[in-house]
């Protein structure tokens, strides 16, 4: 079974985000990255799936060139092999999806599975628009019916099951949980409940630096990536305001009343 | 206000370090994170080594981390001393177990055993499966190891140990210990043996109260007429030379280490006095705090980039002893200083264990004199510098 599995280099969210002087970007000297906490399941997912059913797990990735730490770090936790397209400038959702499309295209997966959404831009669109483009079905929010603290975690009991040339999934919906069976190839994304990413280990990171990145650009794949979201503003969310203790019931029900306005 | 700069930002050293370096300590510290912090404080409190964590420690890769072959993933000196750095940010005592396994047991075993004892023991002990100690220190011989009362007398295809060894870190929880005896009376007889857990007339015994080190294992060894066969003697290991490069190649990740627990423990200063409000106004904003976290910092990163700098040369094979004393006697004494101050930055707050700062400063008691005290590396120093020997 060959598996493509997206990942993606974002900004680490321990770090506090500074907005760029011409205010519609991040500051990004001196900023720490880390691998998308979604795709790095989709990573664990497929890392599962492929020694269960033999093959192997290609992870591709788009942005700088130094994105390449990303893609080994997926290499060092048991990736087979890499794909880099290499571009530095702007990007929206949709760019990456006709990216992906053309990489699909080449390498012909069996699955594809991706992160439900990047923590940096928050979109979700990346997967569904790349479902579309390939007219293959999808399956989005693959998780499990129980929490991770449950004998099936501890069993290892997987929320994606393949049995031919079809796949199950286990998904999150308003208010319950879903099963889906798609047809093979689809699409599947990611959610946080799907399993624990494994720590790439030290022998493993020694091991990645032997393993192949291919490098592609969006002009060698033949695809305009110049973006349709346009950007206007970055802002940081207001400071909060400190709170106000009240004396009892009385004096909140007042101010809920006259200055919050939210009961009458 | 400005926008603080992170500790991590001033050294800058990321910039210095290859891709695999930074996976390295990302992953470790990632572990670090998750395994060993939200237990620590209570493992120190109680007394009480985290051995589950050794397996995971094993799976991890740190143990034998820059050993080549027999299991090992030959890491560079850099990455091996970053994974000692961010292990140690959490406590020195887990710092000490990995530096004892690897550094002192299984690069014994791997620079002066034989091939048989290299794929009986490294395996398993990279696999957390063997624990090792290395039993050097004696309750009479500490500075001066050629002074050791333990001896080895040859009896046919065999040899008796008698003696005791004290100080002894994973003494009580070694499946082996690689004993150190002389044969005769002079230094250059010193000779290694491994000795397994159960051989008749060996045992440990443990160090009651000890303040430091609390998750770690700290004992002794008791050799009564233990029989060792000539097939446990480390064959290539001849002479004092022999354990003390052992202890030369761990005081390397002694001093990557201590800079992990400094760093932690300023980073805590800073997080506190910028949230401490006194007299109307945060602590970081008055002078006196500001010069105590002005002169920490200068330590650590000027010893940040040392260390950095001697890993280089180490892993080019030209690190001299003398530079190994240089580095393991300044960063054991600036962490030592940055813990203590961090610790009275604190208040009243620095004596409690939720806040950590008082346990590094109690650890960093014992690297200060562990792996050659602050004066033994003076003096070595000192003989470099002059031609002259003051021990």
């Amino acid at each position: 079974m060959k598996i493509l599995c997206t990942v993606k280099r974002v900004t680490d969210p321990e770090v506090k985000l500074k907005i760029g002087a011409d205010q519609k970007s991040i500051a990004t000297d001196n900023l720490k990255y880390v691998l998308n906490p979604f795709d790095e399941i989709a990573v664990e997912e497929a890392i599962r799936l492929r020694d269960k059913h033999q093959g192997e797990v290609i992870v591709v990735s788009v942005g700088p060139s130094d994105v390449s730490t990303q893609l080994r770090t997926a290499l060092a936790m048991g990736a087979d092999r890499a794909i880099q397209i290499v571009h530095a400038g702007e990007l929206d959702s949709d760019g990456v999806a006709r990216l992906l499309q053309k990489v699909y295209e080449q390498e012909k997966p069996d699955v594809v599975l991706m992160g439900k959404l990047s923590v940096d831009n928050d979109s979700w669109q990346a997967g569904p628009l790349l479902a579309e483009y390939l007219g293959l079905p999808q399956a989005t929010y693959a998780s499990k019916n129980d929490s991770l603290e449950s004998d099936n975690e501890k069993n290892k009991v997987p929320g994606i099951t393949i049995e031919g040339t079809t796949a199950t999934v286990v998904r999150e919906a308003d208010g319950g949980i879903e099963t889906l069976k798609v047809q093979l190839p689809a699409v599947i994304t990611t959610d946080l409940r799907l399993n624990i990413p494994r720590y790439p280990s030290l022998p493993n990171i020694m091991k990645a630096k032997k393993k192949e990145i291919k490098e592609h650009t969006p002009q060698s794949l033949g695809v305009d990536v110049t973006p349709k979201v346009r950007v206007l503003k970055f802002e940081l969310p207001p400071a909060r305001k400190a709170g106000v203790k009240v004396a009892d019931s009385a004096e909140l029900l007042a101010k809920l009343r006259s200055e919050a306005k939210v009961i009458s | 206000m400005s926008t603080p700069v992170s500790l991590e930002e001033l050294i800058a050293w990321t910039s210095l370090l290859s891709e695999e370096e930074r996976l390295v300590r990302a992953s470790v510290a990632r572990f670090v994170r998750d395994r060993c912090q939200p237990i620590i404080a209570g493992c120190f409190e109680d007394g009480e080594f985290p051995k589950q964590l050794i397996p995971e420690l094993g799976a991890l890769g740190v143990l034998g981390g820059n050993l080549e072959g027999y299991g090992c993933p030959g890491m560079s000196a850099v990455a091996y001393g970053l994974a000692c750095h961010e292990i140690e940010a959490c406590d020195s005592g887990l710092r000490s177990f990995v530096s004892v396994q690897t550094s002192l047991v299984m690069y014994a075993i791997h620079r002066f055993g034989s091939e048989a004892q290299k794929r009986k023991w490294l395996p398993e002990m990279a696999a957390g499966r063997v624990i090792g100690c290395f039993g050097l220190t004696e309750p009479d011989h500490g500075s001066d190891p050629g002074g050791m009362k333990t001896r080895a007398k040859r009896d046919g295809d065999f040899w008796r140990l008698n003696g005791s060894k004290l100080w002894i870190t994973n003494a009580q929880i070694a499946d082996i210990a690689v004993v150190w005896a002389k044969t005769g009376d002079d230094e250059k007889s010193v000779t290694g043996f491994i000795v397994e857990r159960g051989a008749e007339g060996f045992s440990a015994t443990d160090i009651p109260r000890k303040l430091s080190m609390r998750a770690s294992v700290t004992g002794g060894l008791s050799l009564d007429d233990v029989r060792v066969s000539e097939a446990s003697r480390l064959p290539e290991a001849r002479g004092l030379g022999a354990p003390l490069s052992c202890l030369n190649n761990a005081r390397f990740g002694v001093a990557f280490g201590v800079l992990g627990a400094a760093r932690a423990c300023l980073e805590q200063a800073i997080a506190y006095t910028m949230g401490r409000t006194q007299f109307g106004v945060p602590l970081a904003r008055k002078q006196l705090v500001q010069q105590e976290l002005a002169d920490m910092a200068n330590e650590v990163v000027k010893a940040s980039l040392l260390s950095l700098h001697f890993a280089r040369l180490k892993d080019e094979g030209k690190l001299s002893p003398a530079q190994v004393s240089l580095l393991k006697r300044n960063n054991c004494r600036i962490a030592l200083e940055a813990a203590r101050k961090s610790r009275a930055l604190l208040g009243a707050n620095g004596v409690s264990g939720d806040y950590h700062v008082m346990r590094h400063a109690m650890n960093l008691e014992s690297t200060y004199t562990y792996e050659g005290t602050n004066e033994i590396h003076a003096l070595i120093l000192g003989r470099a510098l002059t031609g002259e020997s003051a021990f």
